[in-house]
C-alpha cells in the first residue's frame, strides 16, 4: 500500500476576481522510502498541493478528489482526526526557513510544540527527544536553548528538518526547502535530507523548481504545468530523455557543466507560464510549445504512456493516440 | 527553442502614424491613473458614505462665503424670539439674540473648514519638507532633525497654544499658525519613514546608476511613492486641525470676531445653555464638527486601503 | 567578437575597457550609541579586500561566487555607486571620478541590471517613461541620426525584445512578466548606447524556462551591438553557458580567474572545485562537501583565507605536501597556472591538482 496515494485533485481558489483553478486534476502515488521530486515553476500548483494534503488551505478552497495519506482519505476526516493526522501521518519542511520559526520562542520550545500537541510525551521527555532530533540533524543538542536569530540559514533549515521528524512521520512533504540558501549549505541541506530518508525509511514529495536539485534527490518525477502533471516517470530518465517538450525546456535550463552542448546556447522558452484564469485550449502548453502541431489547441493530453514506466501528456508520446497531422 | 529574432541592426526606428509623444503619453498616464483611482475608490463604501458628508459641508462652506445662510447679525435679529427650540421657521433653533443657530452653523462651516484646510497644508508642507530632508540625508542632518521634531511632538500642544495665543494674541490667523506648526511633527515622522523605505527600493538605485542626481531621483521616484502616503495622512490631518481650533475656541482663545462651530459652543456654554436648557445650541454646532471628523477619517481610511496593499483584505 | 573564435577556444581579448586595481570596500561596524562615544568600534566588514580585473572589449566575464563574497559590492562600486576605500577604477583608460556631476558621463556608458526586475522598475511609471529616464536624465533629445526621443525609446525596446514597442509604452510594470520587465531594465540600459553592461544576477529571479530568453538576448547584445558583459552570479552552470572568462571570488577576493573552459573543467582552487563539486546532477554521488557556513567578512582568517575550510589543509594533504604553514601564514595574490589561468593557492606553483 503506498503512503501517499492521490486520485483526481483538483484544488480551486476562491478570489474576488474569481475562481482559480490552481490544480487541475492530479494524481499519483509515493509508496515508502521513495522521493517524488513535483517540479514546476510559478503558478504551475505544486505548493498548492503540499497545503491540500494536510488540508491546510482557507475554508473557501474548494477541494475535490482523494489524498489517501497511510489508507486514510484526509479530505475525509472528522477535524479531530485531521488535527492528528496532521504531522504524526505527515509533515512539511516549509520553504524559507526565515518566517516559518517564531523568533520570540526557543527552539526546544518549538520542536517540543509538536511531540506534546499530540500527546506523545510528557514536558519532560518532549525536550528530552528535541535534543536527539537536533542532534539528529547535526547541531549540538545544546542548541534547543537558542532562538532563532541565533542561527544561520542552513542551521534554521535543519531546524526545520528535525520539527518535520517530531512525530515520527511516514510522510515528509518538503517544499522548496534549499531554495533561499548558498550552494554549499543546499549540498549540506540536501545531503542530510537523503540520509534521513534513507535511515528513517521515510516517503517523500520533494517539491521545487530546481530540476538539478531534484534529479540528485528523487527516484520518480514529475514535471508540473498549468495544474497538471505533464510527465512523470524516474528521475533520472526524465531528466536526461524528456518526451514532453515542457520538459525538455526546463531541463535545458539546467546546463551540465562541462557538456559543449551548452556551451554559448542559452535557450529557454518565450512567452509565460500561463496565468490558472486563463489557461489556453487543449494542451495549456501549445502556445509556448516547439513541437506543436495542428491538432494541439483542440485536444486534451492525458497521461499516455511515454516508454517503461513513463508517462507524458503529449501527442508525440509514443503511447498517445494517432491523431491527424502528428508525425511519430 | 529560440525563436528566430530579426538581427538588431533592423529594429524599427520610425513608428507608425498617430504616434505619442512624451508629453502626450504623460497625460494618458496621468488620466488613467486617476481614473484607476477613482474606481477603487467608488468601491469603498466608507470612503463614498464619507466623501458625500464632507462634499455637503464643503458645499455649505460655499455657500456661506457667497453671503447667503442668513444673518448673523444681532442687531438684524432683535425681532425673533430668543432661544426657540427647533421650529418650521428656525430649524435649528435660535440663540440668546434670536440668531437663528442654522446661521451660526452654515457660516460658521466656511471658517472652520478654512481653518482647518489651510493649517493642515501648513503642516503637511513643513512636515514634508522636513520629513524628506531627514530621510533622504541621513546623517548629521537626519540626527539634528529628528531631534527638533521629537523636540516638538513631546511639548504638550494645548499649553503651547495657550502660551502663544497669550502672547500673540486672538486672531484668526494665529490659531491657524499654532495649529499648523504645532502638528506637522506627525507628517514629518510618517514621511521619514516612508523615503526611508522607498530610498532603497531598487527602481532609485537604478535611477541613480543611470546617473539621475539627487534631485532628479527625489522629484521622480521618491517623491511620487511617497505622496500617497501623505495624502492619506492630510486627510486625517484636517479632522484634526477642525478639533483643534474648536478645543481652542471652546476654551476662549479663538478670534472673538469670527464665527467658528467651536466659538459658538463657546458661547453657547457661557450663556448657560446647558441651565437653561437649550440644547439645539450645543448640539447643532457640536454634530456638526464630529461629521466632518467622522468623514474625513473614512476618507482617509479609503485612501489607506487604496494606497497601502498590506491592508488590502485578500 | 564572434562565437566562432570562442567555441574555437581561442581568446582574443580585445581592449580593456573597465579596469579595476587593488580595490577595496570595507563597511563599518556598527557600534551601539554610548559604545561609539566611548571609544569602542566595531569590527570592519571587509566586503571587497584587494581585487584587480580587466574587462576586456566585446567580453563576457562572470564574476561568481557564494553571497557574502564581495561579488555584488565590486560590481557596485565598478558603476559608481560604491566609493571605494583604496584602489582604482579605469574606464578606457582614465580614472572613474569621485563627484557625482563628473560620473555622469560614465554612467552613459556603463549600464547595470539588477536581480530583480520587479523591484527595478517604478510601478507608478509606464514602460515609455521607465525606458526614456536615462535620456532625459542625459538631456539627450535627439540621437546621433537626429532621432527624436520616441524613437529612440522604440529602438531600444526592440533591441531587448519587446515589439511591437508601441504595445507596451502605456502599460504599467506590474501587467508585464518577469521576463517582460528585465527586458524592460535592458532597453532602458540599451537606450542609452552603452558599452558595458553590468549584469547582477540578471535571471536568477526568473523562472527557469524564462531564463535562457535573456541570457540569449544578453548574448546577442554583445554578438552584435559588441556590448562588453560582466555578469555576477552565483550559479556556475550560467557562466558555463554564457561566459568567456570566470573570476570566482571568496571572502573579497579573487581566488581564481581565467577562460571559462579551463576554470570550469580544470580548476586550480579548492573553493573552486568545492563549488563545482556541489552543482546537483543526476546520480547524487556521495562527494565532499565543504563544512561549515560561509565566513564572515569581519574576521578574515590570517594567511591564505580559505585555509579553515580547505580541504587540503584539513585532510592533512597540505602537510604532507609541506606547505601547511604557508597556507595558514602566508597570504597570497593570484599565481600563475597556466596561460591566462591564474588561482591563488600555494599548490599551485607545486603544479598540483587541487
Amino acid at each position: 500500500m503506498s503512503v501517499l496515494s492521490v486520485r483526481d485533485l483538483n484544488v480551486t481558489y476562491t478570489t474576488k476576481g474569481g475562481d482559480v483553478p490552481a490544480v487541475r486534476g492530479v494524481s499519483f502515488d509515493i509508496e515508502k522510502g521513495r522521493v517524488l521530486g513535483l517540479a514546476g515553476e510559478s503558478g504551475c500548483g505544486k505548493s498548492t498541493i503540499a497545503g491540500a494534503i494536510l488540508r491546510l488551505h482557507s475554508p473557501q478552497t474548494k477541494i475535490e478528489g482523494t489524498v489517501l495519506l497511510d489508507g486514510q482519505d484526509v479530505l475525509a476526516l472528522s477535524p479531530g482526526k485531521l488535527r492528528a493526522a496532521r504531522w504524526t501521518g505527515a509533515s512539511i519542511v516549509f520553504q524559507g526557513a526565515l518566517h516559518a520559526l517564531n523568533p520570540v520562542q526557543r527552539i526546544g520550545v518549538q520542536i517540543a510544540e509538536a511531540i506534546r500537541v499530540h500527546g506523545m510525551a510528557g514536558e519532560r521527555e518532549a525536550f528530552v527527544r528535541a535534543g536527539a532530533l537536533v542532534e539528529q540533524v547535526g547541531l549540538p543538542s545544546r542548541r534547543i536553548d537558542d532562538y532563532p536569530h541565533e542561527l544561520s540559514g542552513g542551521q534554521k533549515q535543519r531546524v526545520m528538518i528535525a520539527m518535520a521528524l517530531a512525530c515520527n512521520p511516514s510522510l515528509v512533504i518538503a517544499d522548496e526547502p534549499t531554495t533561499a540558501l548558498d550552494v554549499m549549505v543546499q549540498a549540506q541541506v540536501l545531503q542530510l535530507l537523503r540520509s534521513l530518508q534513507h535511515d528513517l525509511g521515510l516517503a517523500m514529495l520533494f517539491i521545487t523548481h530546481d530540476l538539478s536539485v531534484l534529479v540528485e534527490v528523487s527516484d520518480d518525477l514529475a514535471i508540473m504545468y498549468a495544474g497538471r502533471i505533464v510527465e512523470e516517470g524516474p528521475a533520472e530518465r526524465v531528466f536526461r530523455s524528456p518526451v514532453h517538450p515542457y520538459t525538455k525546456a526546463l531541463a535545458a535550463a539546467f546546463p551540465e557543466i562541462g557538456d559543449v552542448r551548452f556551451r554559448g546556447q542559452p535557450s529557454g522558452l518565450g512567452g509565460d507560464p500561463p496565468d490558472p484564469q486563463l489557461i489556453p485550449s487543449g494542451c495549456p502548453f501549445h502556445p509556448r510549445c516547439a513541437e506543436v502541431t495542428e491538432v494541439c489547441p483542440t485536444i486534451d493530453p492525458e497521461l499516455w504512456r511515454a516508454g517503461e514506466g513513463r508517462t507524458a501528456a503529449c501527442v508525440h508520446a509514443e503511447g498517445a493516440p494517432v491523431f491527424e497531422g502528428v508525425q511519430r | 527553442m529560440t525563436t528566430t529574432e530579426p538581427a538588431l541592426a533592423d529594429a524599427p526606428v520610425a513608428p507608425p502614424p498617430g504616434r505619442l509623444t512624451p508629453r502626450k503619453v504623460r497625460w494618458l498616464r496621468r488620466r488613467r491613473a486617476l481614473g484607476r483611482f477613482w474606481r477603487q475608490y467608488r468601491a469603498s463604501g466608507m470612503g463614498m458614505f464619507g466623501l458625500v458628508i464632507l462634499t455637503f459641508f464643503i458645499l455649505m462652506a460655499i455657500y456661506s462665503a457667497l453671503g447667503y445662510g442668513g444673518s448673523t447679525n444681532p442687531i438684524e435679529t432683535l425681532q425673533n424670539p430668543t432661544l426657540e427650540p427647533p421650529s418650521l421657521e428656525f430649524p435649528l433653533g435660535t440663540d440668546n439674540n434670536g440668531i437663528s443657530v442654522l446661521s451660526l452653523v452654515i457660516k460658521g462651516s466656511k471658517t472652520s473648514l478654512l481653518v482647518g484646510l489651510i493649517a493642515s497644508v501648513i503642516s503637511m508642507v513643513v512636515g514634508t519638507l522636513i520629513g524628506m530632508a531627514a530621510g533622504y540625508r541621513t546623517g548629521w542632518a537626519d540626527t539634528i532633525l529628528m531631534f527638533i521634531t521629537n523636540a516638538f511632538i513631546v511639548i504638550p500642544w494645548l499649553a503651547l497654544a495657550i502660551v502663544l495665543a497669550a502672547l500673540l494674541g486672538q486672531n484668526l490667523w494665529i490659531i491657524i499658525m499654532i495649529i499648523g506648526l504645532t502638528s506637522w511633527p506627525g507628517t514629518a515622522r510618517l514621511v521619514r519613514a516612508q523615503v526611508l523605505s522607498v530610498k532603497e527600493r531598487t527602481y532609485v538605485e537604478r535611477s541613480r546608476a543611470l546617473g539621475g542626481p539627487g534631485s532628479h531621483v527625489v522629484m521622480k521616484h521618491i517623491l511620487p511613492n511617497v505622496m500617497p502616503v501623505i495624502f492619506a495622512n492630510t486627510i486625517l490631518t484636517i479632522a484634526i486641525a477642525i478639533l483643534s481650533e474648536s478645543a481652542l475656541s471652546f476654551l476662549g482663545l479663538g478670534d472673538p470676531l469670527n464665527i467658528t462651530w467651536g466659538t459658538v459652543i463657546d458661547q453657547a456654554f457661557s450663556k448657560g445653555a446647558i441651565t437653561i436648557g437649550a440644547w439645539w445650541w450645543l448640539i447643532a454646532p457640536s454634530t456638526c464638527i464630529v461629521l466632518v471628523v467622522l468623514a474625513s477619517t473614512m476618507i482617509g481610511f479609503a485612501f489607506d486601503e487604496i494606497v497601502n496593499p498590506r491592508i488590502r483584505e485578500r | 567578437m564572434s562565437d566562432a573564435v570562442v567555441d574555437a577556444g581561442l581568446v582574443n581579448y580585445g581592449v580593456p575597457v573597465i579596469e579595476v586595481d587593488d580595490l577595496e570596500v570595507n563597511f563599518a561596524g556598527r557600534v551601539g550609541m554610548i559604545a561609539g562615544l566611548m571609544g569602542k568600534k566595531g569590527a570592519d566588514a571587509k566586503a571587497v579586500d584587494g581585487v584587480s580585473l580587466t574587462l576586456h572589449e566585446g567580453e563576457v566575464l562572470a564574476l561568481a561566487g557564494e553571497s557574502g563574497c564581495g561579488k555584488t559590492t565590486a560590481a557596485r562600486a565598478m558603476m559608481g555607486l560604491l566609493r571605494p576605500d583604496r584602489g582604482q577604477i579605469r574606464f578606457r583608460g582614465t580614472p572613474l571620478q569621485s563627484s557625482a556631476r563628473g560620473l555622469q558621463p560614465y554612467r552613459r556608458q556603463v549600464q547595470m541590471v539588477f536581480q530583480d526586475p520587479t523591484a527595478s522598475l517604478n510601478p507608478r511609471q509606464t514602460i515609455y517613461e521607465i525606458v526614456a529616464e536615462g535620456l532625459r536624465i542625459h538631456k539627450i533629445h535627439n540621437g546621433p541620426g537626429g532621432e527624436s526621443e520616441d524613437e529612440l525609446v522604440a529602438r531600444a525596446l526592440s533591441r531587448a525584445g519587446l515589439r511591437p514597442p508601441e504595445r507596451f509604452y502605456l502599460l504599467y510594470p506590474h501587467e508585464l512578466s518577469g521576463g517582460q520587465r528585465q527586458r524592460v531594465v535592458i532597453a532602458g540600459a540599451l537606450v542609452l548606447d552603452p558599452t558595458v553592461i553590468v549584469a547582477d544576477e540578471p535571471v536568477s529571479n526568473l523562472d527557469a524556462s524564462v531564463r535562457g530568453e535573456i541570457l540569449a538576448l544578453l548574448m546577442k547584445l554583445r554578438r552584435e551591438l559588441h556590448i562588453s558583459i560582466l555578469i555576477v552570479t552565483h550559479d556556475l552552470g550560467l557562466a558555463w553557458t554564457v561566459a568567456d572568462r570566470v573570476a570566482v571570488m571568496y571572502l573579497g577576493r579573487i581566488v581564481e580567474i581565467g577562460p571559462a573552459e579551463e576554470v570550469l573543467q580544470r580548476p586550480r582552487h579548492p573553493y573552486t572545485k568545492a563549488l563545482l563539486n556541489v552543482v546537483p546532477e543526476a546520480g547524487g554521488a556521495d562527494r565532499p562537501i565543504l563544512t561549515g557556513e560561509p565566513p564572515d567578512p569581519t574576521r578574515i582568517p590570517a594567511g591564505c583565507r580559505f585555509h579553515p575550510r580547505c580541504p587540503a589543509v584539513v585532510s592533512g594533504r597540505a602537510a604532507e605536501l609541506g606547505i601547511e604553514s604557508k597556507c595558514r601564514g602566508e597570504d597570497l595574490p593570484l599565481l600563475q597556472a597556466a596561460p591566462e589561468h591564474e588561482a591563488a593557492c600555494h599548490l599551485v606553483p607545486l603544479e598540483l591538482a587541487p
